[in-house]
């Protein structure tokens, strides 16, 4: 099939970027969306242009590095996958495709299609974690049953591969999807009861610092969150948050 | 007031706490006009029950106040934030493949509603101080009634009620339902409680709309 | 004797762990302030080690091209984590552990260092559980364990198809809670160019910003370069895109001795390649091998219709299907070991019965055990004289919820319903079992340059058992580096802080500066990827499942011309100021086109067959495991070392001799 593709361009973080039209020809179904790009690029190179700048790794939807606005939605129009799962025969010949970073004040452009999500990782910093010395000390790990559906409940928050599409898709660029998720995981969890307190406050007090917009709970995240983390995450964390503020 | 509450999540349960209030507001103020409907012995006996009762008057009438001027500031200064989140607008934004137009448009239908309330307040509430606290008129324990009934023989102030209270169906729509979630409450009552929520949002409004088409039409 | 010392220390094997760690030298924690330790990948291994060094009180500065250390391709890792617990009951003990890994290896690692790794494996579990990962659970509320790769036991730890991600991350937050005490310093997107050695030590980094394309000089009293595999060497494979050798590359080029490069696992159940745009392989989990039957049609023309499309396989009746694995390997079948059944499936395409249109797929055909199933569910639900439509709706139903995630994964990249058509796979590269020597405390033949995970050699031999990579990256990050760096930086007490403006640094930033103007003014005819894609092939084809003398000996001379090709006629656009990813997958293509030869001259020179590497000409002759790989334990027991001299070509061998003590060296069969 051929595409026409308007792509954001952008230099680096300071300049200003635009919108830029390409065709693409002899895309197939088989493709990924990121194959396509590669497709897009060398044909670019191949004229001496610089080729379009995205972020990927791992390609099998796992490592959380890409991104892209497809169309106006986080990873494109299909449901439960990341860009490098997406594949081509979802669009149709001649269709027109925007592509577009991920935006938010607390997600700068790098360059291109490329953004910095760095306020994620001082979110994690923040308490994203559980404070025990890698000593091999620890108690046995069976030590402390855990109920099988808190388990479960914890696996389904830690699965969030931290890509960003929650900002993108929330209309106000909120990160309590990405947040909550990480506090979940540790609130469902007995080891994660010590600094439960302490935690919610840091991590969602960083998040307020980095700039994201507030929840308005409309969950356009949910829908488009690639490992489908829920909206229950975040009833958490406020209760959390509440339960913590109230002890100061 | 967004300074005193300086957390993301502290406004958010703000938000809805104040929400919440209004919404009780609603059932009540819905419950006294609906009497009229059928009676108007009753619906002056408690019109006037409110309208002297000094614990309603002045306690129960500045904290609704201040919960309508709460939300409405609350909202604003949030939707001021939420917009700055994003400074650079997507070139193209597919708002509804993700999220119900009521969600995203709060604001929007926040505005119709305060639009809503100063015609409101122009009509019922102002009339209503002026002839008790500035001009002092003798009670008259049977005026309300009469007073409702002449404000919906205009059928442009009708038609301008009934569209401001589709647009406060549309806001009860995601507000009352999502207010739960604001302040944590999601678990296995979650669905009969949003269930409840969106039959009131529907419910209520419709109430409204019934109540002034009645008057409306009943003359 | 070889120069070769890998410091094993004495005593029975199983002491030698608790004896080498009472008598190693420790520092102090007020002189480890003074101490700084580069850690370069953040993976499993790097992630972990950084953490401990950290908490330990050194200051670390870590190192990943990534934007975020939690992206480092162990998050891919799906199967699960071995370890000794014995949970479940079964019988299960460190040496037990110890001895699967060498008999899996095909006796090709070191006792100790795998030895070593058995008895970590329990702290792990305990440390994970401890951080807070989600590991699965039974009812009772404790871990549950599932059996993995064929071994007897059941001590496979998991998180549903994510442990990687899941491990990854508990690592990543012990990393958080150092970054937030101030003693790691995380440099992300960066990339390692160099290593910078002082006096005959590893001293120090040079650096490329990738955003800003700026140099950077980064000193340490010793560095860790945990920076994973280089399987992305055949262009294909699973590995992420961004995975290469250029850190373990450049330290060989400062000296660092490079061993086995050319044991590679292929992993048999990976989704084949659909087209020549094809960016990378996705891995479909071993388990599904416990269900699938693997065949291919018995007639070549069946096969040729398949391919164009005349013919569904649906439409072939059993007699009309091979299967080849059970018919080679009746007492195995379909589990036998990942190089067994990759072979297998190779053989059957080269022979001509590949099944997609590239002619290279082999059907895994779930239809016998929906069948299976659904009669047994029939039975256990009481219902009487299920119809065929009910036990294959109970039988889809017991499959999905074994399988269901990478059913829907297979159907969103394949776009068939794996329920109602066999999947199709091939075996793609998975990981590489060779890497950078070490002696038993990680150290690489430079002083002070260790390497953990899968950038060293050690434990896995020719050939690694499912859900024992995830095991030994934190087996060395977390519990076996942190004692043994120990033991070198103790003489680095009163060195004080390495200066970065010295001649040392300055020549290593100016060689890696020329090698990036030469990279950008080369004369520009094609793309990296056209030599990627190019180097990729030959590998495959020449030093893939199968090797031999004649095709290796081309893929040196192949190798090397295209390398001359590339550095002429390399093609990159922009500049090499700010970000430019072109550059960077060139810098990383130039290392893999002299990896790649390396790994060819290893593979020539290893005229036996062992584990993942299988030379055509070193096969049984005779008897029930005729045409079977054959070992050669006379001439081969030994680990190879490469020594860098200039080209690949000059590079000299050295050769560790392996001793087995404890262990009786046999011929693994599967008949």
């Amino acid at each position: 099939m051929n595409l026409t593709l308007k792509i954001w361009r952008q230099q680096d973080a300071t300049a200003t970027g635009k919108i830029v039209d390409y065709r693409v020809t002899g895309i197939e179904g088989d493709m990924s969306f990121l194959e396509m790009l590669d497709v897009l690029n060398e044909q670019l190179i191949h004229k001496g242009e610089e080729p379009v700048v995205f972020d990927h790794d791992c390609r099998e939807g796992i490592c959380g590095m890409c991104s892209l606005q497809i169309n106006g939605e986080p990873h494109g129009p299909d449901r439960g996958v990341t860009t490098c799962q997406l594949h081509m025969r979802k669009f149709k010949d001649g269709d027109t495709i925007y592509i577009e970073p991920f935006r938010a004040k607390a997600f700068p452009v790098v360059k291109d299609l490329m953004v910095d999500r760095s306020a994620f990782d001082r979110i994690q910093h923040a308490g994203g974690y559980v404070s025990v010395n890698t000593s091999g000390n620890t108690i046995d790990a069976n030590a402390i049953p855990i109920n099988k559906d808190d388990a479960d409940d914890a696996f389904a928050a830690a699965t969030c591969i931290g890509c960003g599409a929650c900002v993108a898709a929330c209309k106000n660029a909120s990160a309590m999807l990405f947040t909550s998720a990480k506090v979940s995981q540790y609130a469902l969890l007995p080891q994660g009861q010590v600094e439960a307190t302490d935690r919610v406050l840091a991590m969602v007090n960083q998040m307020d610092e980095e700039g994201f917009g507030n929840c308005t709970n409309t969950g356009a995240c949910e829908i488009e969150c690639p490992k489908g983390i829920s909206l229950e995450n975040i009833a958490r964390m406020n209760r959390e948050y509440l339960k913590a503020s109230a002890k100061g | 007031m967004g300074g005193l509450i300086t957390s993301s999540i502290a406004r958010k349960v703000a938000m809805a706490l104040s929400g919440l209030f209004l919404v009780f507001f609603l059932l009540q103020h819905f419950t006294i006009n609906f009497t009229s409907l059928f009676s108007a012995e009753v619906f002056n006996e408690i019109s006037h029950f409110m309208g002297r009762n000094p614990v309603v008057q002045f306690v129960l009438q500045p904290v609704l106040i201040f919960g309508v001027v709460f939300h409405f500031i609350m909202g604003f200064i949030l939707e001021l934030k939420n917009r700055s989140a994003r400074s650079v607008k997507y070139a193209k934004y597919d708002g509804g493949a993700n999220a119900s137009w009521m969600s995203r448009n709060m604001i929007l239908s926040g505005l119709v509603i305060l639009a809503f309330l100063g015609l409101h307040f122009y009509d019922f509430w102002v009339p209503e101080i002026a002839y008790k606290y500035i001009n002092h008129l003798p009670e008259d324990a049977t005026r309300y009634y009469g007073e409702l009934a002449h404000k919906f023989e205009s059928p442009v102030r009708t038609l301008l009620y009934v569209i401001s209270f589709v647009f406060l169906g549309l806001h009860l729509w995601h507000g009352f339902a999502s207010s739960f979630q604001s302040v944590g409450f999601n678990n296995k009552f979650s669905v009969a409680a949003t269930k409840f929520a969106k039959a009131f949002s529907i419910v209520i409004p419709l109430g409204f709309i019934i109540v002034a088409v009645f008057h409306f039409f009943n003359h | 004797m070889s120069i070769l010392d890998a410091k094993i220390p004495e005593g029975p094997l199983a002491d030698k762990w608790t004896n080498h760690k009472n008598k190693i030298d420790l520092v102090n924690p007020a002189n480890k302030r003074n101490i700084d330790i580069i850690v370069v990948g953040t993976g499993l291994a790097g992630g972990s080690a950084a953490a401990t060094l950290a908490e330990l009180g050194y200051n670390v500065k870590t190192f990943c091209y990534q934007d975020s250390p939690r992206r480092a391709h162990s998050i891919a890792a799906q199967g699960g984590i071995n370890a000794a617990k014995n949970y479940q009951g079964d019988g299960d003990s460190s040496y037990r552990l110890f001895y699967d890994t060498v008999k899996g290896g095909d006796y090709r690692s070191r006792e100790a260092n795998v030895h070593r790794l058995a008895e970590v494996s329990t702290n792990i579990i305990d440390q994970c559980v401890a951080q807070g990962v989600p590991f699965a659970r039974e009812y009772g509320g404790l871990l549950d364990n599932r059996s993995f790769g064929g071994v007897l036991v059941s001590r496979t730890f998991y998180a549903k198809g994510q442990t990687g991600q899941q491990l990854l991350l508990g690592a990543y937050s012990a990393m958080n809670r150092q970054i937030k005490r101030g003693k790691i310093q995380a440099f992300n997107r960066h990339e390692m160019l160099d290593l910078v050695k002082v006096d005959g030590k590893a001293r120090g980094i040079i650096a490329r910003n990738l955003v800003t394309g700026e140099i950077e000089r980064h000193s340490a009293h010793a560095v860790v370069l945990a920076t994973g595999g280089y399987g992305n060497v055949f262009f294909l494979s699973t590995n992420a895109m961004g995975s290469n050798v250029m850190a373990s590359w450049r330290a060989h080029r400062r000296g660092a001795f490079f061993s086995n490069p050319c044991y590679t696992q292929i992993h048999p159940t990976c989704i084949p390649v659909s087209g020549d745009h094809q960016s990378k392989l996705t891995l479909m989990s071993e388990s599904l091998r416990n269900d699938g039957r693997i065949w291919v049609p018995k007639r070549i023309e069946d096969a040729e219709a398949i391919r164009s499309g005349k013919l569904k396989p649906t439409q072939l009746a059993e007699a009309e299907r091979d299967y080849y694995l059970e018919r080679r390997y009746p007492a195995f079948g379909n589990l036998v070991p990942r190089d067994v059944a990759s072979r297998a499936a190779k053989e059957r395409c080269d022979a001509g019965f590949g099944v997609n249109k590239t002619g290279e797929a082999v059907y895994l055909d779930f239809a016998a055990a929906i069948q299976r199933y659904g009669k047994e569910k029939a039975l256990t639900s009481g219902i009487e004289n299920p119809s065929p439509a009910k036990i294959l709706e109970l039988g889809e139903a017991v499959i999905e919820n074994k399988y269901g995630n990478l059913f829907q994964m297979y159907e969103k990249i394949v776009d068939e319903n794996p329920y109602k058509t066999p999947m199709m796979i091939y075996p793609a590269v998975h990981y590489t079992m060779g890497g950078l020597w070490v002696d038993y405390n990680l150290q690489t033949t430079i002083p002070g340059c260790y390497a953990a995970g899968e950038a060293n050699f050690s434990d896995h031999g020719a050939n690694r058992l499912g859900a024992s990579a995830l095991m030994q990256g934190l087996a060395d990050g977390y519990f076996v580096l942190p004692y043994t760096i120990g033991d070198y930086l103790s003489s680095d007490i009163r060195t004080g802080k390495i200066p970065t403006d010295t001649a040392e640094f300055d020549e290593a930033e100016k060689e890696v500066k020329d090698r990036i103007e030469k990279l950008m003014g080369a004369a520009g005819q094609h793309s990296v990827d056209y030599y990627h894609k190019k180097l990729g092939k030959i590998m495959w084809e020449k030093c893939g499942m199968s090797r031999n003398e004649k095709g290796l000996k081309e893929a040196i001379e192949d190798i090397e011309a295209l390398r001359a090709d590339f550095w002429a006629n390399v093609k990159i656009p922009g500049s090499a100021s700010g970000m430019n990813p072109e550059l960077e997958k060139a810098g990383r293509v130039a290392d893999f086109l002299e990896l790649g030869e390396l790994f060819a001259k290893d593979a020539l020179q290893r005229k036996e067959s062992c584990g993942g590497h299988f030379r055509e000409e070193s096969v049984e002759q005779d008897g029930e495991q005729k045409g079977e790989a054959l070992r050669d334990d006379v001439n081969f027991k030994y680990v190879s070392a490469w020594e860098y001299k200039g080209e690949p070509k000059n590079a000299e061998l050295h050769k560790e001799d392996l001793v087995f003590d404890n262990i009786e060296l046999k011929t693994r069969s599967y008949k």
